[in-house]
């Protein structure tokens, strides 16, 4: 699953003012890298900031600090190489479902003069488009539910359209903040399945943010933890910093049977040690960062140069 | 049967329903009739018979000048009603815009929000003076009436369509245009056209106000005109008729909003 990098972050700061005017750190000192097909899953105490980081790679936000880029290119704002998935709000309430995934392809229809021009051009083309909505609604399996509006549909369905929804554009990077966050649990289960099963047969590279840990580490093939509780050698930590990168052991996709296998066990508690636990300051030395795509750049105060050997 | 669970069956509904105009017309026929023994050329209160050769002589007998008057008059009102309730589509559009770009609210909120607050027949007198006593003031009245509020109340559905809904028309590749058009309008449409139905009042109040100030046709004209011989034969029917004639618009747009906004009850 090894492909070429295609997301680069490094040095990404992000701070806000507060009602106080104060300064407020959310992330700090980002590097990242992904390559191409990567399954990566983010997790991270509430509020630490997974839901930026990925409004970060989506263009919605823009850095206080550093570089976000795709392909070598600087992201500015969302556009259609990077799909997204809601929780909530993610399909247009007022088209039905066929028309919530032809959208974007009829996006870049030709102005209303050129229609006008040529009309039976303009028509073959809607068809066409409509033909590929179709064959995305038979993948996700609800070719019957083509003419129901969002509101009719399960939780469950509206995900899967709205996944399609993303599909159909081919973005380089699908990007989902807690897609599944609001499911009951066994519609969950078979969503995780449903989309390890779209990324396998897309090819895809997904940027997932869950605070679910068991979810993380049965999808992701890396999974990244982002966390505010850690210390530095000039004292407590503030932003959070990425305090892990790993790759999860084993084949990818995972059988379901390895949500139950000890492995899964102690990465899990692992993982909630080491990122979730208020009380456990982690030392920036000590990141368990071995992803073979983990890098960072390391600031002078927080890490003495003479405590710790430098990293490569 | 006062209490929060009784519902009522279809009939007992209907019987409610209609059990407030039933008393009024009662009420009035009553109050008629012992007018009417008392003294039989009483003008205040017309009976039935008389009302209804009112309504027979103004719409379907010519006047003086060989008009059906009612007719006359109604699509004079119609015809102002109507041109105001078209220049409401540059309200929606601007609301829209309002809403969606920062430098448009910039631009207007402040402005729009106190002309909001001037009130709109206080400014008569001036657009008699500035455009005469032709149709153009009578259709100002209107427009300068609910414009400011029809654009706001668009402006202010438009700022609340979640911003994930942009976010993802975006990464759909939708351009300005498309987002505006194809994503927030036909999201705000049915809320929009609820805002402009119940305007409807306003509108009408508006146009009642200019035409009887200035105006030789209409039905606003007609009952101000009329109040002189105190015709009340002819008020009453008229009064009725504008009433019906707005509740048909606000039924039609009732209509417009179910039928073509199928998803909007729902969602």
């Amino acid at each position: 699953m090894s492909g070429k990098t295609m997301l680069h972050m490094e040095d990404v700061y992000v701070s806000y003012q507060d009602r106080q005017k104060r300064e407020n750190l959310i992330l700090n000192d980002i590097d990242f890298k992904v390559s191409e097909g990567e399954f990566i899953t983010v997790v991270g105490p509430s509020g630490c900031g997974k839901s930026t980081l990925l409004r970060l790679i989506l263009g919605a936000e823009r850095p206080t600090r550093g570089k976000v880029l795709l392909d070598d290119r600087e992201i500015e704002t969302p556009d259609r190489h990077r799909g997204i998935v809601f929780q909530k709000y993610s399909l247009f309430p007022h088209l039905t479902v066929l028309e919530n995934i032809v959208f974007g392809l009829n996006a870049r229809d030709p102005s209303l003069l050129r229609r006008f021009w040529r009309p039976f051009r303009f028509r073959e083309r809607r068809a066409r488009h409509l033909d590929e909505a179709r064959s995305y609604l038979d993948r996700i399996g609800l070719a019957g539910s083509a003419h129901k509006f969002p509101h009719e549909l399960s939780g469950g369905m509206r995900q899967r359209v709205a996944i399609a929804q993303s599909l159909i554009m081919k973005p380089r990077i699908l990007l989902m903040d807690e897609p599944f966050g609001a499911l009951d649990h066994a519609t969950r289960m078979e969503m995780q399945l449903f989309i390890l099963e779209q990324w396998e047969a897309h090819g895809m590279t997904i940027f997932f943010v869950t605070h679910d840990l068991e979810e993380a580490c049965f999808l992701g093939s890396r999974v990244v933890v982002l966390s505010q509780y850690y210390q530095t050698d000039a004292g407590p930590g503030q932003g959070a910093k990425i305090v892990g990168d790993l790759a999860v052991p084993g084949a990818h996709p995972k059988p379901t049977d390895f949500l139950y296998s000890p492995e899964m066990g102690q990465l899990v508690a692992r993982i909630r040690e080491e990122g979730l636990d208020p009380d456990y300051l982690q030392h920036i030395r000590d990141f368990n960062l071995t992803h073979r795509d983990a890098f960072r750049t390391v600031n002078e105060r927080e890490w003495k140069q003479d405590a710790c050997e430098k990293p490569a | 049967m006062f209490n929060m669970y009784w519902k009522p069956s279809p009939l007992q509904s209907a019987l409610l329903s209609s059990a407030l105009f039933l008393i009024c017309i009662g009420a009035y026929l009553f109050v008629s009739h012992q007018r009417h023994q008392e003294n039989p050329s009483d003008k205040i209160m017309p009976t039935v018979s008389k009302i209804a050769d009112g309504v027979q002589r103004t719409a379907f007998e010519t006047d003086r000048k060989g008009e059906y008057r009612l007719w006359i008059d109604t699509w004079a009102s119609f015809k102002r009603f109507g041109i105001s309730l078209g220049l409401m589509g540059f309200a929606i559009l601007l609301g829209l815009y309002m809403g969606l770009f920062p430098v448009v609210e910039a631009l207007f909120y402040r402005f729009m929000l106190f002309f909001d607050k001037v009130p709109a027949l206080a400014l008569l007198p001036i657009l008699f003076i500035v455009f005469g006593l032709g149709e153009v003031s009578k259709v100002s009245l209107i427009v300068l009436g609910v414009f400011p509020t029809i654009a706001l109340d668009t402006y202010l559905r438009a700022k609340a369509v979640p911003g994930e809904q942009l976010i993802k028309a975006r990464t759909l590749g939708a351009s300005n245009l498309g987002i505006t058009f194809r994503v927030v309008l036909p999201q705000i449409m049915p809320d929009v056209l609820n805002t402009i139905r119940l305007n409807f009042k306003a509108m009408v109040l508006f146009l009642i106000a200019g035409e009887s100030l200035a105006a030789s046709v209409g039905l606003g004209y007609r009952i101000f005109v009329v109040r002189r011989y105190i015709a009340m034969d002819i008020i009453i029917p008229y009064v009725l008729w504008m009433s019906l004639l707005a509740f048909t618009a606000d039924l039609l747009v009732r209509l417009w909003i179910k039928k073509g906004y199928a998803w909007h009850r729902a969602h």
